[in-house]
């Protein structure tokens, strides 16, 4: 009997913008089918809220007979890149590699990870979000923090400070390129929408823990499903 | 139009924290919030308070988060009715 939906390790390549190669890591539910899936993560903190909904949805998708391949942007997850060092132009370079080497058909981008589904794969966008939203909401956490160990920070001043010099947020160190470059960016455009009303429930990375939703992950895989079968 | 804040701030809240469905309808003015509920962290409130810019389509600027906003229940209420006006 065929056993779908083993989730395996593998590793990428793309070449970096001042020359030499880079490996990344990714997750892979690969049976060598025609129809092959690359998801793009959700970006920092709401990656890990979501980390577990979509490995649940890559092995629904593997008993639907959908190949999916799950990689780390450069400086994220298990990458040995540093993410300070990191601008949005190398994560499209990024997804675009991964894309190739994978032989994507068809790109699901996740939140923030809509922002970076290649432009050449028609694309899937579940409840997409724009930088700006992810940005204020990091910024927040920290004016809110600071504020708690009784130290007064502005989002204005923190944002003049990450333009400048880069700026570490919820952990994540982000250089003053990426800040500048990230801020105005939005979901890639002709992604087909799956907003989070048409899944039931409430959005995962709202939660303030991570959490694990069977139910969500299956309607989601369903919606993909139907999605790339018209 | 009859005021559905209420309601809402409920939704929002548990979402959020993910509660059971029912469990935010006991919340009264006096239930603790932020400082309380071990779930709300700072980033948990920074969640929480985007979300409720995005829901209930108001502005929340940072000087305008004081403590007491986010102690009870009925603080937040109270904010949120205020924005919506």
């Amino acid at each position: 009997m065929e056993v779908r939906g083993i989730i395996t390790p593998a590793s990428w390549s793309y070449p970096l913008p001042a020359g030499g190669i880079r490996e990344e890591f990714a997750i892979c539910c690969d049976a060598s089918g025609p129809v092959r899936l690359l998801i793009v993560p959700a970006l920092f903190e709401e990656g890990n809220k979501l980390r577990r909904l979509t490995v649940r949805v890559m092995r629904n998708l593997a008993d639907a007979g959908i190949d999916t391949f799950l990689p780390d942007l450069p400086g994220c997850n298990e990458s040995l890149q540093d993410l300070a060092q990191q601008e949005p132009a190398d994560w499209l370079d990024a997804a675009m590699a991964a894309a190739r080497h994978f032989g994507a058909t068809h790109a699901l981008g996740i939140r923030g990870g809509c922002m970076f589904t290649p432009r050449n794969l028609p694309a899937l966008h579940y409840a997409p979000a724009k930088a700006e939203t992810i940005m204020r909401q990091m910024y927040r956490a920290r004016v809110l923090s600071a504020r708690e160990a009784g130290r007064d920070e502005t989002r204005e001043a923190l944002a003049e400070i990450a333009m400048t010099q880069g700026i570490t947020l919820s952990g994540y160190s982000l250089g003053a390129d990426f800040c500048r470059h990230f801020g105005t960016m939005a979901p890639t455009p002709g992604g087909a929408r799956i907003p989070q009303e048409d899944i039931g429930g409430s959005g995962l990375w709202l939660r303030a823990e991570p959490d694990d939703s069977p139910a969500q992950a299956a309607t989601l895989a369903s919606r993909i499903v139907q999605a790339l079968s018209q | 139009m009859p005021d559905d804040t209420d309601q809402l701030l409920r939704q929002i809240l548990t979402d959020v924290l993910g509660l059971k469905p029912g469990q935010a309808e006991a919340f009264d003015d006096d239930t603790g919030l932020f400082g309380h509920l071990p779930e709300l962290d700072s980033m948990a409130v920074a969640g929480l308070l985007t979300e409720l810019e995005d829901r209930l389509d108001i502005i929340i600027e940072d000087d305008e988060l004081e403590g007491e906003m986010l102690e009870t229940y009925g603080a937040l209420l109270a904010f949120v009715r205020a924005k919506r006006g």
